[in-house]
């Protein structure tokens, strides 16, 4: 049985000025799956990844119609703060931005913010999700040490972990492994397999081969609109529309 | 092209200072910053400046203190809350500008049309005013361009993790620009201590230490200045003392200053 949509898209259109960026997008986002939001350069997929959790906000001029529905709420017009629905969806960006501190710091700063202030508490929480991104043995040293003495690699995988200890139910991860080598690249490959038990996990990408590698469920974007989206297995064996069959064999890119 | 202009830049602070130091060294001693004026000190006899030290110390620590409680919020709001509305922010930065390159002589005039206004006399609190009223522009445009470097993606990494704007205002975009925070401060500080027309109305001159507010209060750039309008050779030489002592404040404020953002470099996340 196909489990429920976590997030429901209904009629989503965007402006930037006169530019529309999305065109009147529906789709579902499984629970507990990987989903690829997939396309070439400049269809609209990190938009809509930030119209998800609402970084819209930040952007000048841009209009929003539809509805961006997680539970019962649309994200879009919900009188709840804004900052507790973002708090549900950790964000991994195209390439790591830790926060100017230590890197204990980073972790411990999501939750410091929601409240939590007892030092062995912030301790057991740092350490866990250390743990779980697999950095522990390379930092536990040197926590107290800035964050931007990391590699890149590091970085990627410190901000996967801050955004994973204030407990999001998503995760939006955009192009997360474009400015990584391969190693560290497959790293986070590997840790969203490992996290989509626990987490609904969206990833963008225009790299084939990386949604074929990791992706449960695809949404297949081009010039702002949904071409095609399915399970997975489907979509790359079995693909309907035209436009996909010419992506997927690579006639562009 | 880079060899000429480094060398244009350091020759110019040599020649500042060597001069300064060239002029003002033989008449620099103990009594000169550790005395106020004695009876016919503009005529060559003894005493120092210990009073346009302390005035300007108070009066530029001050005036600095006042502007960067006004200026850092409105810094941080221009670049975190008003991040949407970029034409505002542009007018904002505009202004400012303008309001930099207007002459201190007019900030001092200014200061002198409300003191006549409300019946103040000349005293240490309306020097402070006034100047604070003169780098108000410019602590906020230079921290302006500190925080407007910071990466949109660090801004919405920090969303992201649920942070509310003045979290992201204090504890994210402060941190990240503390080096560059610091430097706004310095650099209205060194206006604030340096400027002598903004305070020749305002502040007026007195040979006493400062011992209220409501008192005038001696400046050392007016120190400076009334020293060398001395037909006294001795007196011109103390001029350049008192520039010697004006630098060397601003020395060490620097350096102590960048001792204490060392710590915040190594945070500083380079992108």
């Amino acid at each position: 049985m196909e489990p429920s949509g976590k997030i429901k898209i209904q009629n989503l259109n965007l402006f930037i000025g006169k530019q529309q960026i999305l065109k009147n997008i529906n789709a579902e986002i499984p629970e507990n799956k990987i989903t690829v939001i997939l396309g070439p350069s400049g269809c609209g997929k990190t938009t809509l990844l930030k119209t998800l959790n609402r970084l819209t906000d930040l952007y000048e001029n841009i209009k929003i119609s539809g509805t961006v529905e997680m539970g019962n709420e649309d994200i879009l017009h919900t009188k709840t703060d804004i900052t507790k629905i973002r708090r549900k969806m950790g964000l991994v960006s195209q390439r790591p931005y830790p926060l100017p501190m230590s890197i204990y710091g980073n972790i411990a700063y999501g939750l410091k913010i929601s409240g939590h202030t007892k030092k062995q508490f912030l301790d057991e929480k740092v350490e866990y999700y250390l743990k779980v991104t697999h950095l522990w043995e390379e930092v536990k040293d040197r926590l107290k040490q800035p964050a931007s003495a990391l590699s890149v690699g590091q970085q990627q995988r410190l901000c996967l972990a801050r955004g994973l200890a204030v407990d999001p139910e998503i995760i939006l991860a955009d192009e997360p492994a474009s400015a990584l080598d391969p190693v560290s690249s497959m790293a986070i490959e590997e840790l969203f397999t490992e996290l989509k038990s626990w987490y609904t996990i969206v990833v963008v990408t225009h790299i084939l081969r990386q949604a074929k590698r990791i992706a449960d469920h695809v949404i297949f974007m081009y010039l702002g609109e949904v071409i095609e989206q399915g399970p997975a297995g489907e979509f790359f064996e079995n693909p309907k529309m035209e436009k996909t069959k010419a992506y997927i064999k690579g006639a562009f890119n | 092209m880079m060899v000429f202009a480094t060398l244009t830049i350091i020759l110019v602070l040599l020649l500042i200072i060597a001069s300064i130091i060239y002029k003002g060294l033989p008449a620099l001693s103990w009594d000169m910053i550790s005395q106020t004026p004695k009876g016919g000190y503009y005529f060559g006899k003894g005493g120092g400046i210990l009073n346009a030290i302390i005035g300007s110390v108070y009066l530029s620590f001050g005036a600095t203190f006042l502007a960067l409680i006004v200026g850092l919020p409105v810094a941080l709001y221009m670049n975190v809350f008003l991040v949407k509305h970029k034409k505002t922010v542009h007018a904002l930065r505009f202004i400012l500008d303008i309001l930099w390159g207007i002459p201190s002589i007019v900030y001092g005039a200014l200061g002198f049309i409300f003191m006549i206004w409300l019946g103040l006399k000349t005293s240490l609190l309306a020097g402070i005013i006034t100047v604070t009223i003169l780098i108000i522009p410019i602590m906020i445009r230079s921290m302006d361009e500190a925080l407007k470097f910071v990466p949109r993606g660090l801004f919405e990494s920090a969303l992201s993790l649920g942070s509310t704007r003045s979290e992201i205002s204090f504890k994210v975009f402060l941190r990240q620009c503390i080096p560059g925070i610091i430097t706004a401060i310095l650099l209205s500080f060194g206006r604030a201590i340096g400027d002598a027309a903004a305070v020749l109305f305002t502040t007026g001159y007195t040979d006493n230490i400062q011992g209220s507010l409501s008192h005038p209060a001696a400046t050392l750039p007016l120190a400076i200045f009334f020293q060398l309008g001395s037909p006294v050779p001795e007196v011109k030489e103390r001029a350049y003392a008192s520039a010697m002592v004006l630098i060397m404040i601003i020395l060490i404020i620097s350096i102590a200053a960048r001792i204490f953002s060392q710590k915040y470099y190594k945070d500083k996340i380079k992108f």
